[in-house]
């Protein structure tokens, strides 16, 4: 195991013109549902995946983290399929399926071999408007849920401190909320919430079909025609839009937990590709990020877990692929005999160095043959591609900047990365969070073994 | 890291009954045994090492193994640990290593374009022949240790794995946690290091597996000069036998978590193991089929007790572990035990029905094709075939051997081998 955190890319969008250009064929329907189908035939399978324009970042208060409940509740029937049903069908196709929920979008999935496609597709057009909602089935779900959040939050320190973090540097941006929701909104679900939900955004017009494998294009698209095209539309209302207001002034919090070591994040705040009026600027956020973090060489690793040894494990992340603004993040855990405020300093001078020295030619190149690789990496799995297609036509900024990815950030300068840094990575943006360790009091006592143990 | 994607537990069964991987296989002339793929679609292949060095081979050095193989990527030959991940890097390659129980492994991606596969490669044996052990990297990859060891400490899941892996093993070199412990890691001297990276880093001990496009000459080359610049040196000797717990035991340690973590098990079954397939397609029906099997079932879907209910085995060279898991609130732990408890029994009693064994023929045999549909796994599994010595159409015959098993065969293999009366359970969390 390796202690250390690489960046969260989630999505590395890719350009499809490298190894072998493999054409998305985009066809949308009358009812509003768009499909798209790249062809990969290294494997005779095929991966399906229907993603929804919403996710927690749509939520207002009092139902957050609905989304994601909802995504559990489409497992449990519909008139046609029972519960059980839709996940007894893919099995026993040979299918692996599941789903996810992010801020900004809840997507499903099948992966099947390739003739399986038909059955996918009928199961999801099926869920997509005949999702039978019943109360007994939210009462165990709900418990499932809350399991899930004590699982992934309650009971893990750096989480909770990201949850917190989270809900200080965002004032009024739905971001502010976690994607699994507070407590108390998942203990107060009614089954009236979830249908309205369901209602609302689970329509042709709000979902994406993205399909990549061993298929044909035209194919495909008559296949989806047959199931999905029928589908009715719904009147999708435009999202208010809850702009973040300008943060005026360093945000700083404590969270405390019964933890081993310490851990800092740090957070500005920064526009996406979605919402940025000068697209170069994402991609050199992006460029800056990978300087950070981008592998072993990067800055961090090389400066402060190696070099000066002042941390364990490092972090910068940047997701540019977000719906709303969203936060340039640093987290450090320091190494014995540091604090944290040792890793806020040192993460400020290296914010710093950014800001006045320009990056050199050396480490531009070396983050552009990275991406360049990654490009082709990233084509040894049908899902990430898929993911990748679906993630950015669900956020609003289209399929299409995936074939722009590798060109423009070919083409961020020096320059360029030293604007960014001086505009953005400013005190008056910055939240930093700092987990104060408790003693875990309950210490473990020595086993208490049953009778004799092993024979000899 | 960032918390915004939440999920269902991602799948990891998969399969159908498409198989043509052609695997060759060859030696090298110092011994090294080396598994080749040919996939020419894209331009990059994966390049992984392995040696019989894992956790197993630890003594009472517990953790040693781990500690060696994290010094490997350090500074090599003439070059700084920091030259090291620049010259990888620079060229778009991912190096990567690590161990389990029975293996250690060094794994290179890269791209096949000569000058930057050039390079990468040269990096690489570098980094295989050449590590420096020198001591301000030794300490450093110490002291991250010891901190990831802390670290291991505020996670009920990870304590209860501890004492899991104890209460099965208790002596046998599998008792231990692979990243060691504190008291033996702290004690460690670069010179332990040196010595086991002496013994057990030779050809005679090493399994090259590169998939990818590169030619079968290339490959040879490739292999032959990876382990050049290793001594011949000899295989270690066999990992012992695992002696079976006489009695079930149950264990709780205290923590102030919402949760509790229950772990259930005992040893379970080895990779040249007759019974393999049947207690793999068994366990599918019984708690590996994630969405559909009988644990999922009564504990998540009929009760909501917890997020995840599975059971998986684990084949190493010797038995590893069998391991029932799940996680729920407090009050509700003794609840789902014994939830946990009658399914298994029912389980072993009655074995699958016939409708129970389809559905799982079906599913494993039926996505056969996603087990192999990418250099990534290709690599695993051609490793696990190559270090585990299995025959090389083992992926082909995989399908037929699944189809072969029946309800009786199951039924059989789990009385045999997975007692109530033996079962070991660890508990750790709070009131």
């Amino acid at each position: 195991m390796k202690y250390r955190l690489t960046a969260l890319l989630l999505c590395c969008p890719i350009l499809t013109a490298h190894a072998e250009n493999s054409k998305v064929h985009e066809h949308i329907f009358g009812n509003g549902l768009k499909i798209l189908v790249k062809e990969d035939r290294r494997a005779p399978v095929v991966v399906s995946q229907v993603w929804y324009k919403v996710g927690s970042s749509y939520e207002p208060g009092g139902i957050t983290g609905i989304s994601h409940m909802l995504e559990h509740m489409m497992f449990k029937g519909t008139k046609l399929y029972p519960a059980g049903e839709f996940s007894r069908i893919i099995a026993e196709n040979g299918g692996q399926e599941n789903a996810f929920t992010g801020n900004d979008y809840t997507a499903y999935f099948q992966t099947m071999e390739k003739s399986r496609l038909e059955i996918s597709f009928k199961l999801e057009a099926d869920r997509m408007r005949n999702l039978d909602l019943k109360a007994e089935e939210l009462v165990k779900e709900l418990q499932v849920v809350t399991e899930e959040r004590r699982m992934r939050t309650d009971d893990q320190p750096r989480a909770k401190t990201q949850e917190q973090f989270n809900s200080v540097a965002f004032s009024n941006s739905p971001y502010k909320n976690p994607v699994i929701g507070w407590p108390s909104d998942i203990a107060n679900y009614k089954v009236e919430d979830l249908n309205a939900w369901y209602q609302q955004w689970y329509a042709p017009n709000n979902a994406t079909l993205v399909v990549v494998g061993d298929v044909d294009a035209e194919q495909v698209i008559k296949l989806a025609e047959q199931y999905f095209a029928g589908l009715k539309p719904s009147d999708i209302k435009p999202l208010k839009p809850q702009d973040e207001i300008e943060q005026k002034g360093v945000r700083k919090l404590t969270v405390k937990a019964p933890a081993k070591l310490p851990y800092i994040m740090m957070g500005y705040k920064v526009p996406v590709l979605k919402t940025v009026t000068q697209e170069s600027e994402a991609y050199a956020l992006e460029v800056l990020a990978a300087i950070l973090d981008g592998g072993n060489s990067a800055r961090l690793p090389t400066h402060l877990v190696r070099g000066k040894e002042i941390a364990v494990s490092v972090g910068a992340g940047y997701d540019l692929t977000s719906r709303l603004p969203d936060l340039f993040l640093l987290e450090a855990t320091p190494a014995e005999g540091h604090t944290v405020f040792d890793m806020e300093y040192a993460l400020l001078d290296e914010v710093y160095q950014l800001k006045s020295e320009l990056v050199s030619k050396e480490e531009l190149q070396r983050i552009k043959a990275q991406v360049l690789a990654k490009d082709v990496y990233q084509k040894d799995s049908n899902f990430y591609q898929a993911m990748e297609l679906g993630m950015l036509e669900t956020v609003g900024v289209g399929w299409q900047k995936a074939d722009d990815y590798l060109s423009k950030l070919n083409q961020v300068t020096a320059e360029q990365v030293r604007a960014v840094a001086q505009k953005y990575l400013i005190e008056d943006n910055l939240t930093i969070a700092y987990l104060d360790p408790q003693p875990i009091t309950e210490a473990p006592r020595p086993a208490k073994m049953i009778g004799g143990h092993h024979a000899f | 890291m960032r918390f915004k994607l939440l999920g269902l537990l991602l799948l990891t069964i998969s399969q159908l009954g498409w198989a043509t991987v052609k695997i060759e296989h060859w030696q090298t002339t110092q011994g090294g045994r080396v598994y080749y793929v040919y996939t020419p679609t894209l331009p990059m292949t994966d390049i992984r090492l392995t040696f019989d060095a894992g956790s197993a081979r630890d003594d009472t050095k517990f953790g040693l193994a781990a500690l060696t193989a994290s010094l490997l990527g350090n500074s090599s030959g003439e070059w700084t640990t920091d030259e090291v991940a620049n010259r990888f890097e620079s060229v778009g390659a991912t190096f990567s290593n690590g161990v389990s129980e029975d293996m250690a492994w060094l794994s290179l991606r890269t791209l096949t374009d000569k000058t930057l596969l050039d390079k990468a490669l040269a990096t690489f044996q570098e980094v295989v022949s050449h590590p420096a052990f020198n001591s301000v990297d030794f300490q450093r990859e110490k002291n991250l240790t010891l901190a990831a060891l802390k670290h291991r400490e505020e996670s009920p899941a990870a304590l209860a794995s501890i004492a899991f892996h104890k209460a099965l093993y208790n002596n046998h070199p599998y008792a231990h946690p692979e990243e060691g412990v504190v008291q033996t890691v702290s004690s460690f001297e670069v010179d332990d290091l040196k010595n086991f990276y002496r013994k057990y880093y030779v050809s005679a001990n090493a399994t090259v597996v590169i998939v990818g496009d590169l030619s079968r000459t290339q490959a040879e080359q490739i292999a032959q000069t990876l382990l050049n610049g290793l001594p011949v040196g000899e295989k270690p000797a066999e990992i012992p036998l695992v002696t079976m717990p006489t009695q079930s035991s149950s264990q709780h340690i205290d923590f102030p978590s919402t949760q509790t973590h229950v772990l259930a098990g005992l040893p379970g079954t080895y990779r040249k193991d007759p019974d393999y397939f049947a207690l793999y397609v068994g366990n599918y029906i019984l708690g590996g089929g994630s969405l559909v099997s009988k644990l999922f079932d009564e504990v998540r879907e009929k009760r909501g007790l917890a997020y995840s209910a599975s059971s998986q085995f684990a084949p190493l060279y010797r038995q590893g572990p069998f391991t029932i898991g799940l996680q729920t609130r407090n009050d509700q732990a003794a609840k789902a035990i014994e939830v946990m408890n009658t399914t298994l029994s029912n389980f072993i009693s009655n074995g699958p029905s016939d409708a129970e064994l389809k559905a799982a023929k079906q599913n494993i045999t039926g996505g056969f094709a996603m087990r192999i549909d990418t250099n990534s796994k290709l690599t695993d599994y051609v490793t696990m075939i190559g270090f585990y010595q299995q025959p090389l159409d083992y992926l082909e015959t995989f399908s037929s051997k699944v189809d072969a098993i029946t309800t009786a065969d199951i039924k059989d293999a789990f009385q045999r081998r997975v007692r109530p009366e033996l079962l070991q359970t660890i508990t750790v969390g709070g009131k």
